[in-house]
């Protein structure tokens, strides 16, 4: 066993831990904090395919500003047990099945795909590649999903602007 | 990558990492000292004078009176929350300073070293992302407190970095249309290259970036998650002893990195000004060339640390209205106004 296959198995079991105790903590700041944990040790896992622009835009957009955010709002509504209402018996079991579902539909997803990345190898991940891939071959779908994206941002501050 | 256990390259980091670790908990403590001494000045006083000569050794007394406080826990906070948010404050503020060149390279031991503890690829990114995670610190200490003015100071200081740090990227972002690299290495030897250094071709970014720092830093004028007429103490009213001791080191730390990253972005960071660092190496100098060029970065932070001290003394807080004014409706658009004019002189010169 290697040093990298080591750090492999630590980050997983970093993630997965820390997922299952976001979902099964009672009190919703302790959640936020174990997700933000989950964040990191998938952004370990991206510094060893060697993607390391992914790894840091993942720590400053979710890490950094996302779940700054979440806290925030977790923070000043003061949620806690005692506040927390009763939840519909059937409202649960439709949850479980619905994320179930998606569970499979992902797990579906990935068993097909080819051509599995090696931990170690390519550089696909560095800025510069990762550059020339997007602004050359997926330059539509990028500047696509960038109006969405404002559509979105534009969408939030309408919502947000009280009525006179 | 496969990672390879190399002894000697561990040895090499860990006594870097050692040596600018305690070099930034020293410049800290004597900032500290240098605070009260630049009050003194502007206000017209003598400042601390008592303890040593010229009352050099009053940090050491400052940290002494911290460390022998009593330690109080609030009886409602969550213990482990009220304990790890101090210490979340420090590492982050500790950690930029891994991507940071302190100086080009020199020989020691037979071995070239590169005096830099980390050339990660996207140096830039990573410091930028490990600021925004320094808000963290006082988030959670202020709602492990369970005190309403900390939760208060907690959330200011939330928005108030939240807000500044869009201006700040996208000041960062015209700087590498300049630059066309992340590496932190290499904007600094771009500077060395052309002559100029980067506060030349952008003289708005820099005033963005530099307002934004003083921002994310907590500093007066954006001092607002510790406005004590307001708040108490802000986000630390519950802290005593080396736990309040680690929240107010952090903030010296951090002004000591973000004058490093302001000296290394715009000024040339290690770069010798009017001399040409490369051809001293090769000359008569040889390595001592390294040892200068960590003097002219940390004379640069210097600087730097003297004008946060200069306007934390002559320019009052600003209201919270302000603050947010400021952020949203001044800075942004002028940092998106430069970064287009960035990129449409890049386009027309490069035609």
């Amino acid at each position: 066993m290697n040093l990298t296959t080591i750090l492999f198995i630590f980050l997983s079991v970093l993630a997965l831990g820390s997922a299952i105790m976001m979902v099964t903590r009672k009190n919703p700041v302790h959640s936020v904090l174990y997700l933000v944990i989950t964040f990191f040790a998938i952004s370990g896992h991206y510094v060893l395919l060697n993607a390391q622009f992914l790894a840091i835009v993942n720590i400053i957009v979710y890490a950094g500003a996302i779940m700054v955010l979440f806290l925030f709002v977790v923070m000043m509504m003061n949620l806690n047990i005692e506040a927390e209402p009763q939840k519909n018996r059937l409202l649960q079991f439709a949850g479980v099945i619905s994320g179930g579902s998606l569970l499979l539909v992902l797990l579906a997803a990935l068993m097909k795909t080819k051509g599995t990345v090696m931990i170690g190898e390519g550089d696909y991940g560095l800025v510069k590649n990762l550059g020339k891939v997007l602004f050359n071959d997926y330059v539509v779908p990028f500047e696509i999903s960038s109006v969405l994206f404002l559509s979105a941002m534009v969408g939030a501050v309408v919502i947000s602007k009280k009525e006179k | 990558m496969f990672l390879v256990i190399d002894t000697a390259l561990i040895i090499e980091k860990l006594s870097l990492i050692v040596v600018v670790v305690l070099t930034s908990l020293g410049i800290a403590l004597y900032t500290t000292f240098a605070e009260r001494k630049v009050a003194a000045l502007l206000q017209d006083r003598r400042g601390p004078n008592r303890v040593g000569p010229f009352g050099l050794l009053q940090p050491l007394a400052d940290g002494l009176k911290l460390f022998f406080k009593e330690e109080i826990t609030p009886n409602l906070s969550s213990k482990f929350l009220f304990t790890i948010g101090p210490a979340l404050a420090m590492l982050t503020a500790l950690m930029t300073s891994a991507a940071i060149p302190w100086a080009g390279k020199a020989t020691f031991f037979n071995r070239e070293i590169s005096l830099q503890i980390a050339n990660v690829d996207v140096g830039i990114l990573y410091i930028f992302g490990v600021v925004s995670l320094g808000v963290y610190g006082i988030m959670i200490g202020s709602w492990a407190s369970n005190n309403k003015f900390s939760l208060m100071g907690g959330l200011r200081a939330a928005s108030q970095i939240i807000s500044y740090e869009l201006a700040m990227g996208i000041s960062i972002i015209a700087l590498v249309m300049v630059t066309g690299n992340l590496g932190l290495k290499e904007i600094v030897q771009q500077q060395q290259d052309n002559n100029w250094w980067n506060v030349v071709y952008q003289p708005l970014g820099f005033l963005i970036f530099m307002i934004c720092a003083f921002a994310e830093c907590n500093r007066t004028p954006f001092d607002l998650p510790e406005a004590e007429n307001e708040l108490i103490g802000g986000y630390h009213t519950e802290y005593s002893s080396m736990k309040m001791g680690f929240y107010l080191f952090a903030e010296y730390i951090n002004m000591i990195i973000s004058s490093a990253v302001m000296a290394t972005l715009y000024f040339g960071g290690y770069d010798i000004p009017f001399v040409n660092d490369a051809q001293l190496q090769q000359g008569a100098l040889g390595d001592w060339v390294a040892l200068f060029q960590v003097l002219c970065l940390l004379a640069k932070i210097v600087a730097f640390l003297f004008l946060f001290m200069w306007v934390r003394w002559t320019i009052p807080r600003f209201r919270y209205d302000q603050l947010m004014n400021l952020g949203w409706k001044v800075l942004i658009p002028l940092a998106l106004v430069n970064m287009l004019l960035t990129g449409g002189v890049i386009l027309y010169f490069n035609k």
